[in-house]
Parts: structure tokens; sequence; C-alpha cells
């Protein structure tokens, strides 16, 4: 598949770069022992250290760290025993420090690859350039009042992991299902919560275009993007008007933009000319960082299996479509479902009953897996029943219905309603001879070589039985009386 | 390397510092001599030496992951200019 956009001059080719942001699951921040819980009152989780006092010390979290490695093994990346914790200057109304404690020369995690699966079926590897540690900010809000600025600090001082990919990313596509790639993998870890609205997870993406084979072109960093949507609006939107601005003869510059939420297009942010230099120097608070290569065997001894595996063992064990398989462990949730669902039945059933009716159902009544009235048990036992002939596909599809009513159990409604699928053959055959005997114009006609009508046999077979004759043998045996 | 009057302006306006115009000169001649000084390390050979992180030998202390500070606003909002509602409440800050 071809990512070139068409300009009107020619074609380009788009290269994109993202950084993301992923808030590590901890209790505790990086640095301090206060809370990282969310929806606290304003600057309730600050310790004297988040708010910078003088005299206060960064103590470094041990579960943040161990947080990072295991991402950056779930990366496939290289893990570096030894790295540095720099201060990365800046002046922010909501940076306490004037600096943010960060890394940049010997990041914590270095290069590593992705795999991400796209629309139309392929599967392409994006490269990751690094992984590091640093403190978030604190928030800062400006539509309080006319003239202010209110500062709250509670997120000041929370872990993030920076995830740098490599320049790989060659369309809006590619971007979103990169985001979504990452979402995944430290989900499945539970080494951040992914969860993009309370801005857990946000993107800054690098965008530039040029010509097929050309150098790189200069590019626009657009920052602090938090949804998938968004981020493909943004690339879309720079990537139209970066090659009009080149094809009116004009050039790029590299700046930072913003995006509008609103509108879907990205502005420049206004001139802050020192704003990239940090003078980063090592911070003398804080002392490598240093662990042995058995701390990290052990954390990779301990790694839940990741979305990826999961997949693999869906298609080559269960014989599952790669389709079905990637609709069920994109979310770590759903995996979950499937597997207990799955547990002890015919699995490829299991796992078309789970995405097309149970996913169309909670679809329809606007609800999600977490909320579904039927459970992974209950959704096997039905698949259960199908399979050992108790009820037939169609009457299934009844039973179901009811226990998204009611979350009974299928074969509780299957007593109740006296749905279980007739299986012995007096019984069939009596239905099958009232059948003819009421259509006997119909059966002269069959034997006299319309061959079609068999099929209306059967349907009036099966509706005499209200659905609960073994089709199957509906069929064996009427073969046999209009023999 | 040498400290011209533009980079003693450069660098008091990275680290917000306001200096008399009449200090610009005998800054930019501190900051040459205390880099000059500095750089008579260079006569000192470190080839093959790994840079020096602590002289005591201890490792980066680590923490446990808990919850044992916070909840203190009053405390963190003492200093502050002007308070609203438990927020800092500063100049605008946007543009």
């Amino acid at each position: 598949m071809s990512n070139l956009v068409t300009g009107r001059t020619g074609e380009w080719e788009v290269v994109i770069g993202m950084e993301v942001h992923a808030q590590v699951s901890s209790q505790s921040k990086l640095f301090s022992g206060a809370p990282t819980r969310f929806g606290a009152d304003p600057n309730q989780n600050v310790s004297l250290v988040d708010a910078a006092m003088p005299g206060m010390l960064p103590v470094i979290n041990e579960e943040c760290v161990r947080q990072a490695i295991r991402t950056g093994l779930g990366l496939n990346a290289q893990i570096n025993t030894y790295s540095v914790f720099d201060r990365k200057n800046y002046f922010y109304a909501d940076l306490p420090q004037g600096y943010q404690i960060s890394q940049f020369k010997h990041p914590i995690v270095g290069e590593g690859a992705i795999t991400i699966d796209l629309k139309d079926g392929s599967s392409i590897e994006i490269g990751i350039e690094r992984l590091h540690l640093e403190q978030d900010a604190g928030k800062s809000m400006h539509d309080q009042h006319p003239s202010k600025s209110y500062i709250d600090l509670n997120r000041s001082g929370v872990a993030l992991m920076e995830i740098v990919s490599k320049p790989d990313i060659r369309s809006a596509e590619q971007a979103g299902a990169y985001m979504k790639k990452l979402r995944s993998i430290v989900r499945y870890l539970g080494t951040c919560d992914g969860n993009m609205e309370e801005g857990s997870m946000r993107a800054d993406v690098n965008v530039s275009v040029r010509r097929p084979g050309d150098e790189l072109g200069t590019r626009t960093e657009t920052k602090n993007l938090n949804s998938v949507r968004f981020i493909m609006q943004a690339i879309d939107y720079e990537v139209q008007r970066q090659i009009e601005i080149l094809e009116d003869g004009g050039q790029i510059d590299q700046e930072t933009r913003l995006f509008d939420t609103n509108t879907g297009i990205t502005r420049a942010m206004r001139g802050k000319e020192d704003a990239h230099d940090y003078r980063y120097f090592p911070d003398p608070d804080l002392l490598p960082l240093e662990f042995t290569d058995e701390f990290v065997s052990a954390l990779q001894a301990e790694l839940p299996e990741l979305p990826d595996q999961i997949r693999a063992r869906l298609i080559g064990d269960y014989g599952l479509s790669s389709y079905d398989a990637a609709v069920i462990t994109e979310e770590k949730e759903t995996a979950a479902f499937y597997e207990a669902a799955a547990e002890g039945r015919d699995k490829k059933l299991v796992a078309n009953w789970m995405t097309v009716e149970l996913f169309g159902a909670l679809n329809k009544a606007g609800k999600s897996l977490g909320d579904s009235p039927v459970s992974p048990h209950q959704l096997g036992g039905l698949v259960g029943l199908i399979s050992d002939g108790t009820i037939s596909g169609r009457i299934a599809k009844d039973v179901f219905a009811e226990m998204m009513e009611t979350s009974k159990d299928a074969a509780v409604i299957i007593e109740e309603k006296g749905l279980k699928q007739v299986s012995d053959s007096g019984a069939i055959e009596a239905l099958i001879d009232q059948v003819l005997a009421d259509n006997q114009d119909k059966v002269d006609e069959y034997r006299g070589g319309k061959d079609k009508l068999f099929g209306f046999f059967v349907g009036q077979t099966m509706k005499l039985s209200k659905g609960q004759a073994n089709p199957a043998m509906v069929n064996d045996l009427l073969k046999s009386k209009l023999g | 390397m040498s400290i011209d009057k533009a980079t003693v302006e450069k660098i008091a306006r990275l680290a917000r510092l306001r200096v008399p115009e009449e200090r610009m000169m005998p800054i930019a001649g501190d900051l040459n001599r205390i880099l000059n000084w500095i750089e008579e390390l260079n006569e000192v050979p470190t080839d093959g030496v790994e840079p020096l992180a602590s002289v005591t030998g201890h490792k980066l202390p680590m923490r446990r992951d808990e919850i044992s500070d916070g909840d203190i606003q009053e405390k963190v909002l003492a200093n502050a200019p002007e308070e609203a509602s438990g927020f800092f409440v500063v100049p605008k800050v946007v543009e």
C-alpha cells in the first residue's frame, strides 16, 4: 500500500515521529511520598518536595523504576542498568522547581521496536528510540479569572515515561495504530492505565513531508494530543498545511504547534526564542540509577503475556482467524473475558459468539464489556449447549437475547421455556408425517421431480417443532420418507 | 572558551536574573576567570577513567511505593502570593 500523498505538483512522503508521555501506575510520586490519585482537591496531593520548598531532596520510588524497566521489556528494548537523571531547566508557573527532573544523555531504556497492524491486514515494525523517566508538571487553569492563572500542583512530580519513536511512521493511520498498540502494551503490563481522557497518556507528534527519496524536510511538533482521533486529525491537517506551503514555494518553520480540538486545525505557539535552551545537566541531588542484570531478568520472568503473544496463541493453538484474534486481544479485558469463556469450549465458536453476538448486543445496548449482563462463564455455557446438541444455533440466539435481558444461565432459560432440541427420531418422524399429510399436493409435486420443494418440507417441520427439532435429523428423516 | 557581554545577557535572561548594565562586564570577567580555572583540570590525563558520580561509594537510595506525604494544603500554600479555592493564583501566564 502506498502512503504517498498527492499534491498539486506531485507526490509527497510523510515522515512522523512520536513522543508519548505515559503516567506510571504507582501509588506515590517519582521522588516524593505524595499520592498520585486522580480527582483530589487542588494541591492536596502535594508534598513539600513537589512544591520545591528549599532544602527538600528527591528520593526515587523503586516501583517507578520497575515499571519503566517492565515497559522497556514490553517494547522489546535495551534496558540500561546505568542511567542518569538530569535537570531540564525552564520557567513556568506550574513548574515550581524551575526545572524538570528528566533523563537526557543516559535514559533507563534504549532502542526497541513494536509491531503495528494496519487495516489492510499488513503489519509493520515501528522503532523505539528510547524511554526515559521524568516528572510531570502541575496544571495551570487560565479560564477562571480574566487576569490570573490558577495553579494546581497535584500532578507535579508524578512519574511519567516518555516513549520516543523513531521517525518510522508514514501516515495518520499508522500513527493511530502505533498509539493504540502502545496503549495496549502498557495496559497489559499494568505500567500505565492508558486513560487518555484523564491525561494518563498523551502524545506530541513531529511531522514533516518530503519528495520520495529526498532528505528529511523541516518538521513541526504538535503538542499534547490526548486521543487517537486528535492525533490522526492533527497529522492530516499538518500534512496538508505543509504541502500547500511548499507547493506555493514557501518553507516550513521548525516550531511548536497546538491543536485546537474544536476546529481540528493546528496553530503556532507564539514565539519563545529561548524555549528550547534547556541547559540540561546531571541533577546533583541524585546519584546515577544503577541495578543489576539479575534484577532485570527477574522482572522479565514475571512479565504477563502481551497482546502479540496471546494473538499468536489464539491463531496457532485455537485456530482463530487473524481478524478475530486481533479484535479479542486489543483490550486486556476482552482477552481475559474470551479466555474465561473459551475454557473447555469450542474456541472458534466462542470467538464467533463473542465478536458477533455479544459485541453486537452490547453495542446496541450502549454497554461496555465490563457491564455485560452475560458473564464469560455464561457465554461459555451457552456455547457448550450448542456444541453438545442440546439446542440449535438458531434457538441459541433466542436464548442469548433472553440472557442479555435477565442474566440467567442458558440452561435455566432452556429448561424454563422448554427449548431443548428434539433429537428423538420418533417425535421428529411424527412431525414429518403430519407435515406430509397436510401438504399431499406438494409431496406429489416433489415426487414428480420438483426437488426444490425439499427446503419447504424442512421449513414446515422446523416450524411445527417451534424450531426445536434437530435440523440434521429432520433432513435425514425427510430424505428417507420422501425417498 | 570566552564569555562575552552578549552571553552574560543571555544566561541572565534564561535564569530570569536582572543584571544592571554596569555589572555585565565585571560578571563576564568573573565567569571567564572561573572557566579558565576549571580548564586547568584539562591538564590531568583522564583517558579510560570512568566519570565519578559519588566519592562515598553510595548507591542511589530508593523508597518503597507508599503514600507517606501530601494532604498539607495549608503548608503548601503558606507562601503563596495569592490563593483561591486551594489554588495558587498568579498573574495570567497564557498568551
